[in-house]
């Protein structure tokens, strides 16, 4: 069976979804961040494979647009880490379950 | 794709990305968890090189192997008295519910539509890639380079010790 | 005359190994399915430039030469005894590790424990499909290849640090942790510099040939190597790549006197053989590779056409090779502030300036020869460069405060062996 965008677009999803799944479901906010990064590379991944098997004008935008998430996916990766990192500072934790400071 | 080559490749990086992401999801200790999450990136990786984006491929794996992936070690071993298991919050069932619910919808869309596709792939070089940043998409460009340097500055002052803070008090 | 023969562009010509392997590999076309054609080829491939150049190179320059050549600058014998001249002394030293003990500590991450060596095996070998060994004969052609480059020697960090990691002993996580700033903080200046060369040259492919644009190729169409036009990204890149190759003045990670050999405290036997092995497969590939981009890869000057190529890049890494081995045997470690300080504000400053000059000659390049770029300009522009190396790195170390250490006019270690007599005062403040 040849390999075609279809294959493409369904590791995608599967790999979206498990980010999603990792991303709601984690305890450690380290974790949390682990499944947003693997959902902007499904993301990735799904821009890519358009861009390669769709005949478009613009033939560049795909990959351009790819650069620009995987630009914002580190600088969104350092904000986030120096948040878990500052909270734990705080209160010794960056268990997302025990951070309830404004349920009193 | 035509030929055995990439068709073959296409399934073991198949299995390799999905698998290492199941592993993010189901190992119990927060650093397997890292290498899996390792593991998948250069899965994607190999996909990107797959899909004819060679530069992406490396620029994936310099980012996020290289970059983000030891950002997140660094931020495992800072916080060494938070808990080391990768366990599962108490509102876990809905998470995992709403992912599997979103999966069934997105395999419907993906099955359903007749996808129109081009025989070949496109020519796309480095250099194509370059000219395009730096003459149609600029302005975005600009603006990822301004996104950076905000989050280089904000998360430097993030991290800044308290210690740090009273010494810039001082002076 | 019959040696003469050998010198044409026949598929026999031994001067460019990939016309023999494209030879074999067209014949081979014929009869069998095109899949097992492509295992073939890189498995030639992998025989070729791995098994033929680099273990050999490792076993015997790497192991024995480069202990031989440190003793002698230590004025000490190296290894003598196995063999003549101590030419057995690798095989000895594999025999002796694969038969010792695999300790593991109770704490340790097996799995992970057990992983790391393997993951830091993997990209040396991958780091010579890129490497060109002559005008045809690339494992891997992409056009991409500097990029590759960087991108697989990043991933060596990641087996060392969880190799540390897994040992759950506190030495091996300061090495751990000191191996991955150290390479990140040196990252960024070796990218800067690299990224000149690019620059500069218009294309990422590492080889070329008449036709096809590669660094190689440029620096023979414009007879000249990058390391004239480009002295300081060539010292940039030297200085990042001895640091991220972890050797003595800079081995800060594994540092035997501070923190017990670093990230590898707790490996004994061939786990710890392969760290040690591929420690100097790294520094190979990374000779290599300063040797294609900056000292004109297979090409030499119009000689290529008479020496098989494959023996030039081969001498060439060689000669980088023993300028690793020479640092290593007379400069003592740094510290870890000390390294830290050195990649932030003195190379860091330096190659942004070094990508500035070489942008704005690109530009007077272009402008005056209207796009079609002659000989002329790359010699004045060589010229040009070496004075203003110089002069960068002598005025930035004034500023930031470096001077020349006070040098002794005569040996201070007394060279008799009869007695210790302490070294005198130096006569002002080193700093």
């Amino acid at each position: 069976m040849t390999v075609g965008l279809e294959h493409f677009l369904v590791v995608g999803a599967l790999l979206f979804c498990l980010g999603l799944a990792v991303a709601l479901s984690k305890r450690n906010a380290i974790g949390v961040l682990m499944g947003i990064e693997l959902m902007l590379n499904a993301v990735n991944l799904t821009l890519l494979s358009f861009s390669r098997f769709q005949d478009t004008p613009h033939k560049v935008a795909g990959q351009t647009f790819v650069v620009f998430v995987i630009t914002v996916a580190a600088a969104e990766a350092a904000v986030a880490l120096a948040l878990a990192v500052s909270v734990y500072r705080n209160r010794q934790t960056v268990d997302v379950d025990q951070l309830n400071l404004l349920k009193s | 794709m035509h030929g055995a080559g990439p068709n073959l490749a296409f399934w073991v990086l198949a299995a390799l990305t999905l698998v290492s992401a199941g592993g993010v999801m189901v190992s119990r200790n927060l650093l397997h968890a890292v290498l899996f999450l390792i593991v998948s990136f250069l899965g994607v990786a190999g996909f990107f090189i797959l899909l004819s984006a060679p530069f992406l491929g490396m620029a994936q794996i310099i980012i996020y192997v290289g970059a983000i992936a030891v950002l997140v070690l660094f931020a495992i071993l800072l916080t060494p008295r938070a808990g080391r298991d990768n366990g599962e919050t108490r509102w876990a069932a809905p998470g995992v519910l709403l992912s599997i619910a979103l999966m069934a919808v997105l395999l419907f869309v993906i099955t359903d539509t007749k996808w129109t596709t081009a025989k070949d792939a496109p020519e796309i070089t480095a250099a194509d890639l370059g000219q395009a940043l730096l003459s149609t998409w600029v302005l975005p460009f600009e603006i990822a380079s301004v996104l950076l340097t905000a989050a280089l500055i904000g998360s430097i002052m993030l991290v800044r010790s308290p210690e740090e803070e009273a010494e810039d008090a001082l002076q | 005359m019959s040696l003469l023969m050998l010198i044409t562009d026949n598929w026999y010509d031994i001067r460019d190994l990939g016309n023999v392997s494209h030879e074999i590999l067209y014949q081979l076309d014929r009869v069998l399915p095109y899949s097992l054609v492509y295992i073939i080829a890189a498995l030639m491939g992998f025989v070729a430039s791995f098994l033929i150049f680099v273990l050999p190179s490792q076993l015997f320059v790497g192991v024995l030469g480069e202990r031989k050549i440190i003793g002698r600058m230590q004025s000490r014998y190296g290894p003598n005894r196995v063999g003549k001249f101590g030419l057995l002394q690798p095989i000895a030293d594999a025999i002796k590790l694969i038969q010792k003990e695999a300790l593991t500590p109770k704490a340790a991450d097996k799995a992970v424990m057990y992983i790391a060596p393997i993951v830091f095996v993997a990209p040396a070998v991958l780091l010579f499909a890129v490497v060109p060994f002559g005008g045809h004969s690339v494992f891997a052609d992409i056009p991409v290849s500097i990029v590759y480059f960087i991108a697989i020697s990043g991933l060596p960090v990641l087996a060392a640090f969880i190799g540390g990691w897994s040992h759950a002993n506190k030495y091996s996580l300061f090495g751990s942790m000191r191996i991955v700033a150290m390479t990140i903080s040196y990252e960024v200046p070796l990218v800067l510099s690299l990224l000149s060369v690019v620059l500069i040259t218009g294309t990422m492919r590492l080889g070329g040939h008449d036709g096809i644009d590669g660094i190689v190729q440029w620096q023979r169409d414009y007879h000249i190597w990058l390391i004239f036009l480009q002295p300081l990204a060539f010292l940039i890149y030297f200085f990042c790549v001895s640091a991220e190759l972890n050797r003595t003045p800079t081995d800060i990670a594994e540092a035997e006197s501070e923190i017990v050999a670093g990230y590898l405290t707790e490996y004994s036997g061939m786990k710890w053989g392969l760290f040690y092995g591929m420690d100097i497969g790294y520094a190979l590939a990374a000779a290599a590779f300063a040797s294609t981009v900056f000292l004109g890869g297979w090409s030499m000057f119009g000689l290529d056409r008479w020496i098989p190529s494959w023996l030039i890049i081969i001498a060439k890494t060689h000669l980088f090779y023993f300028i690793f081995i020479w640092t290593r045997g007379t400069l003592p470690r740094l510290r870890i502030d000390q390294l830290m300080t050195f990649a932030w504000k003195f190379l860091l400053p330096l190659s942004l300036a070094n990508l500035l000059v070489i942008a704005t000659e690109k530009v007077i390049w272009n402008k005056a020869t209207d796009g079609n770029f002659d000989n002329f300009w790359v010699y004045i522009f060589a010229a040009v460069n070496i004075l203003l190396s110089v002069a960068a790195v002598f005025i930035w170390a004034r500023l930031l405060g470096y001077r020349p250490e006070a040098t002794p006019k005569r040996p201070r270690l007394v060279n008799t062996a009869s007695g210790y007599v302490p070294i005198p005062a130096p006569s002002r403040e080193v700093r």
